[in-house]
């Protein structure tokens, strides 16, 4: 049985991902005068159209391509030596520190906990009447599944087919979709967690949201 | 009026007087406040005959200082005038100038776009005893005093559409339309039916609207304006502004202002001053008939007289359209005519009848005027350097063409076609008679086994078919980019998406065209590559080369960057215009060139543009706008450059309408005014891959409606997606689609099939 708790105190003891940027091919690296510490960020944007902080030019054949940080973080490491070098492919140029947020941190736990039941194609989805009624009356983590079960209505352009649940046994944690909506595939549609963590999931997701205080 | 109401309405005329001056004028606006204050305390001091003749003075000191600073107006000061929210707008029109009306399609916010407003209206007037009510369509963009909801007179695409519709209406009622244009500029979405294209289908259509149009300009925003303002008589008002750009947006580029900042004020007062936006600058120009004289500061919505002016303008306006193209009515002509000394007010327009509907005839003489009309305009914008010998053997070869166009295809081929047709038919009947002569011999010859049919048959099942290298080229191209001299490697943009792995510049721009090979990823050529591949070797020939671009407002410092961008390019002008051919198939080209001023379009563009479209209509030649790129009108030739969008889409029409076919072909980024006019109103408008479509940049969208827009907005294919082009090329297609939509689409003049 997974350990929630010890899981929760491993990423408060490191609560940051290492992010190793490397050479994507050969050439010669150039640093764009970043310094150790300073802050980067990754692309932004409604879109992620506005490029991240620029941290080296890479050349090679005469095409500059400048290598920018993929998320938000500090710069922890620079290999200031190999200013002017010409590097291999895969050679590790920055090293950046990036602090973990709520979201993430629950995203971890949760995808460590939980299983994910995907949808398998583009539709609209509805729980079997049964199970519907039951989740209305006392909600979701009432509903036990086992595999095999035929759980879903899966609604497409005016054609319904009922869709079986397989996977491990439990109790339904969360849903992930609203009745009326489509579903794109290999969208989450519910979570499923052993019957015995669930009051230990609910209370590591409460201590999460209370406890954890997001570093910049 | 009582004292508390004309108190009121001073107070009114004194924030208009603060908010259309700023900061300048601070003498005079102290002087009224300080006056205006001290009455005010000492109001309730005086009696009632004095407190009357207090304000009879205090409103005649207003006058005064009025009329005195109307004297002072900045071309600027107008701009804010016509943007006030005092200023009248259609609605105080509708009310006030016409007798009755029923507005159409929308109250308020429930509207389809309540920026657009349009009403059936109807002026009395009379003639003897008989009264005449004399319908017309009233069309205009509605600031409605500022109201949130009208987005200040920006017309959404829609709304231009609901605008043609019924222009549409009153051509079948055979009633004329005024539009009233009140516009800063369209609304730049590209949610279909497209700012852009719908504008272009406004000014296509208008170009052959087949009753009177009188337009009335107060706010004439560059394209926005043009949506409605394709007109047989095209009036404006004294303080009203018709301009290419905002003077805002005309600073923005002129000081290379980056995002999210503003000009300064002065360098926009410049830019007003310079782009010569008022009536006064425009009716010397050529670009508004007449001008309508405002009260002094504007018209705003308590001047009567002025709406009864208006009306009599209006009025005057459309009689004069009508009477121009009717038989005979020399007295009425004559009363109407505008001379020295005579005002408005000495006419007795009410009382002369003059029926505005017309008939076939007239119908056609209108269209035929107002494309007339519009071709005069903007002919001293350019410069054309050809020596008058040359130019007067230019003419005559012209009217040869002519003569022999007419002889050829008009005289000749309809006689041909005649003939033709019946030897056509003769020739189906004789086949199906032969075949019944023939039937007993052939079933006889059938019957006997011939050898050689058979191994030829066996031959086509058995063998693989060839691979037709003869279009494809093998990746030798007639004209290769110079940036594949370059040794170096180039990274595809969507190499983190796609995998791309780097080319090698001189296979990217040498053999593969400038197309990565491994997404398909177009990257932008130069406009020789064009000329050079899709064009039959050596079959280019250039005509009207001498027609070059000019400075026809004196804009400060254009000059140079007009002499830099001809040194830099050895073009003349944004617009190359030529004959060639594509697998033999004769056709006419007119190319925007990106890197001549951004391929933006003024008067010498226009005129070329409109020569080549005369040229192919006379030849009966295919015509293909080959659009590298192009950035819209220039502004610095402001209005000479607008008035390019409904003279090269009357160009078109003419074309169309004798019987062409009018390609477009987008290449880089093609936007604004030239899309909005003579590119999107092609029925076959294709773009290469590389291509952005659009009626504004994203900085535009963003600066006015707050929108964000995804990065790929203007893609092709999103412009496909919305209906906006009708297909996407691959560039190393781009001859054989060429070729194959010569042979597949065609007007009916159009031969070589």
């Amino acid at each position: 049985m997974l350990d929630i708790s010890k899981l929760l105190e491993e990423i408060k003891a490191s609560p940051y991902e290492e992010l190793v940027i490397k050479a994507p091919h050969t050439g010669v690296v150039t640093f764009s005068g970043i310094k150790e510490g300073d802050r980067v960020i990754g692309a932004t944007g409604t879109w992620g159209e506005i490029p991240g902080t620029a941290l080296a030019t890479l050349q090679r054949e005469r095409n500059d391509k400048i290598i920018r940080a993929t998320e938000k973080g500090i710069v922890e490491k620079i290999h200031t030596e190999l200013e002017g070098q010409f590097v291999e492919a895969g050679t590790e140029l920055v090293r950046l520190r990036h602090f973990l947020s709520k979201q993430e941190v629950l995203n971890i736990i949760l995808k460590k906990a939980l299983y994910l039941f995907e949808a398998p194609e583009r539709a609209k989805y509805y729980f079997v009447p049964e199970v519907d009624s039951k989740i209305k009356t006392s909600g979701s983590q009432s509903v036990t599944v086992h595999d095999g079960m035929e759980l879903f209505i899966m609604s497409r352009m005016k054609r319904e087919a009922p869709l079986n649940y397989s996977g491990p046994d439990g109790v339904i944690y969360s849903i992930y979709f609203q009745h009326n909506e489509n579903i794109d595939a290999g969208a989450p549609l519910i979570g499923v967690c052993p019957p015995d963590q669930l009051a230990l999931i609910e209370d590591v997701v409460v201590r999460v949201q209370t406890e954890w205080t997001e570093q910049e | 009026m009582d004292t508390e109401k004309r108190t009121q309405h001073l107070t009114e005329r004194l924030t208009y007087i603060k908010d259309v001056f700023g900061d300048k004028q601070q003498e005079n606006i102290r002087l009224l406040e300080t006056k205006l204050e001290e009455f005010v305390q000492r109001e309730n001091t005086l009696s009632v005959d004095d407190t009357y003749a207090a304000l009879t003075t205090l409103e005649d000191l207003f006058g005064f200082v009025e009329r005195n600073l109307e004297n002072e107006l900045t071309a600027m000061d107008k701009v804010r005038i016509v943007r006030h929210s005092q200023r009248i707008c259609l609605r105080d029109i509708l009310e006030n100038v016409y007798d009755n009306y029923t507005e159409i399609g929308g109250k308020d916010e429930n509207s389809i776009d309540p920026s657009m407003l349009i009403a059936r209206a109807y002026i009395t007037r009379r003639s003897g005893k008989r009264v005449y009510h004399q319908p017309v369509m009233v069309i205009g963009q509605e600031k409605g005093h500022g109201e949130e909801f009208r987005n200040g007179g920006s017309v959404k695409p829609w709304g231009n559409a609901k605008a043609l519709h019924y222009m549409r209406v009153a051509e079948t009622e055979n009633i004329p339309v005024h539009t009233y244009v009140f516009t800063p500029g369209s609304y730049p979405i590209e949610d279909a039916p497209g700012a852009a294209q719908q504008i272009a289908k406004n000014l296509y259509e208008m170009a052959a609207l087949s009753v009177p149009v009188v337009s009335v300009f107060s706010e004439g925003g560059s394209g926005g304006a043009e949506a409605i303002g394709l007109a047989d008589s095209r009036l404006m008002l004294s303080h009203g502004y018709y301009s290419v750009i905002s003077p805002e947006g005309a600073a923005a580029i002129e000081g290379r202002v980056r995002k999210g900042e503003r000009a300064g004020s002065d360098l926009v007062e410049k830019c007003a001053h310079q782009l010569k936006i008022t009536a006064d600058d425009n009716v010397r120009m050529g670009y508004i008939d007449h001008k309508i004289q405002e009260p002094p500061l504007g018209a705003r919505p308590h001047h009567y007289d002025f709406f009864r002016m208006l009306r009599q303008e209006v009025i005057r306006a459309t009689d004069e359209v009508v009477l121009n193209v009717k038989g005979f009515s020399p007295f009425r002509a004559m009363a109407l005519r505008r001379r020295k000394g005579k005002a408005i007010e000495d006419l007795d327009l009410e009382n002369i009848h003059v029926r505005w509907s017309l008939s076939r005839k007239a119908r056609a003489r209108l269209i035929s005027k107002r494309h007339a009309k519009f071709n005069k305009l903007s002919k001293s914008a350019y410069i054309d350097r050809r020596p008058l010998h040359r130019r007067v053997s230019a003419w005559f070869v012209e009217k040869g063409w002519d003569t022999y166009s007419y002889v050829k295809y008009d005289l000749w081929r309809s006689h041909q076609k005649k003939l033709m047709y019946a030897v056509e038919e003769v020739d189906a009947e004789a086949r199906v008679l032969m075949d019944k002569v023939k039937g007993p011999w052939k079933k006889i010859t059938k019957a006997i086994p011939a050898s050689t049919t058979k191994a030829d048959k066996e031959k086509e099942l058995t063998m693989l078919s060839q691979w037709d290298e003869e279009d494809q080229g093998k990746g030798q191209w007639s004209y290769i980019s110079p940036r594949a001299k370059d040794d170096r490697a180039v990274t595809c943009p969507n190499a983190e998406t796609h995998g791309c792995q780097d080319l090698w510049a001189p296979d990217l721009f040498g053999e593969f065209a400038g197309v990565c090979n491994y997404c398909g990823h177009h990257f932008p050529m130069e406009y020789q590559w064009y000329m050079h591949n899709i064009f039959d070797p050596g079959s280019i020939f250039e005509f009207n080369s001498e027609v070059e671009s000019a400075n026809p407002l004196g804009f400060e410092g254009f000059d140079l960057k007009l002499e830099q961008a001809k040194n830099k390019t050895g073009l003349k002008s944004s617009c190359t215009t030529f004959e060639a051919r594509i697998n033999n198939v004769k056709v006419v080209v007119a190319t925007l060139i990106a890197p001549f001023r951004g391929g933006t379009v003024g008067a010498a563009e226009g005129e070329k543009f409109i020569q080549a479209a005369e040229r192919a209509k006379k030849k009966r030649f295919p015509f293909i706008s080959y659009v590298h790129g192009t950035a819209g009108i220039r502004i610095q030739e402001g209005v000479n450059g607008v008035i390019q969008m409904p003279r090269c889409t009357m160009a078109v029409r003419r074309y169309i309408d004798a019987g062409g076919l009018y390609l477009v072909l987008y290449d880089t980024n093609s936007y604004a005014g030239p899309l909005a006019s003579f590119l999107g109103c092609s029925p076959y408008q294709f773009a290469i891959r590389s291509s952005n479509i659009g009626f504004a940049g994203p900085g535009v969208i963003k600066e006015t409606t707050g929108m964000d827009i995804p990065p790929d907005y203007h893609r092709a294919q999103k412009a496909l997606s919305r209906g906006h082009i009708q297909g996407i090329w691959d560039r190393r297609d781009s001859r054989h689609n060429l070729s194959q939509a010569l042979m597949t689409m065609g007007g009916r003049n159009l031969y070589y099939r």
